[in-house]
């Protein structure tokens, strides 16, 4: 029989969920929206600057456009599902007493699924038309 | 919860260490972030409730205090970006030497300052466009 190095034991190492019990998920998803977050930002930030007004009738024309609205709801949904990966971590790290953590942890991912919903529909009202 | 003394516990850190600030840092502009994703989305709902709506709304979208904020959203969201890109490299296992990453660290910094003055400098060169 061969002398394992570490103290784990074989179920735990297959698993490879660790000490935190789900495995490195949360870390690897967080990179994942990181990294499509890069383009998505920018292009958000450089599309919006170079927007020649922003009235009513130029923002909905300019959402209208097909990949517009695709980017736009990839930010929104990117954005908010890093978003609440991050403020989950901040949350666990700093908001002490497990009611306490509990309570915080839900109310934030219910305000961060409003959030999510909310632009995506508003995205795709405008999209298809429907904002006037 | 266990008495233990937990991590990250910051009255105990050295606040000058660059590591800890560099770190803190983006924490605190994602956060702020996070805050701006709110803001993201109002001003999309205001659109999809039609021209009467997004009139109202921008008579909000345009008040002195929301201005310093988009302010604040173009700096944190610099800091942010650069601190992040920064995180990836770390985690691709580059750039984890001390000297290499205190030249990180200050590439950041001054990356994330020209960016945020050139947006700015941009939104402010846009020509009366402010909501």
């Amino acid at each position: 029989m061969t002398k394992s190095s570490n103290l784990r034991s074989p179920l735990g190492r297959v698993l490879g969920h660790g000490s935190a019990k789900e495995g490195v998920h949360h870390w690897w998803v967080q990179r994942l929206s990181s990294v499509a977050l890069v383009p998505l930002t920018v292009w958000f930030v450089v599309s919006l600057l170079s927007l020649p007004a922003i009235d009513h009738a130029t923002i909905t024309a300019w959402i209208g456009q097909l990949w517009t609205a695709v980017f736009l709801i990839l930010l929104v949904l990117t954005g908010a599902w890093h978003s609440q990966l991050g403020v989950r971590v901040v949350v666990e790290d700093y908001v002490h007493g497990s009611g306490a953590k509990a309570l915080t942890l839900a109310l934030a991912t219910f305000f961060h699924i409003v959030v999510a919903v909310a632009g995506v529909l508003a995205i795709l009202k405008v999209a298809l038309g429907g904002a006037g | 919860m266990t008495e233990r003394p937990l991590s990250p516990h910051l009255s105990v850190y050295r606040m000058s260490r660059y590591t800890l600030l560099t770190s803190i840092v983006n924490r605190a502009t994602g956060l702020v972030l996070s805050a701006g994703l709110i803001l993201l989305v109002y001003w999309l709902v205001a659109i999809a409730s039609g021209p009467a709506a997004y009139r109202a709304a921008r008579a909000v979208l345009s008040l002195g205090v929301l201005k310093a904020v988009y302010v604040i959203l173009l700096a944190t969201f610099s800091y942010h970006l650069f601190a992040g890109i920064r995180h990836l490299i770390w985690d691709s296992g580059h750039g984890l030497e001390r000297s290499q990453s205190q030249r990180s660290a200050a590439l950041v910094v001054l990356g994330s300052l020209l960016l945020f003055i050139g947006l700015v400098w941009w939104a402010l060169h846009a020509g009366g466009r402010a909501p």
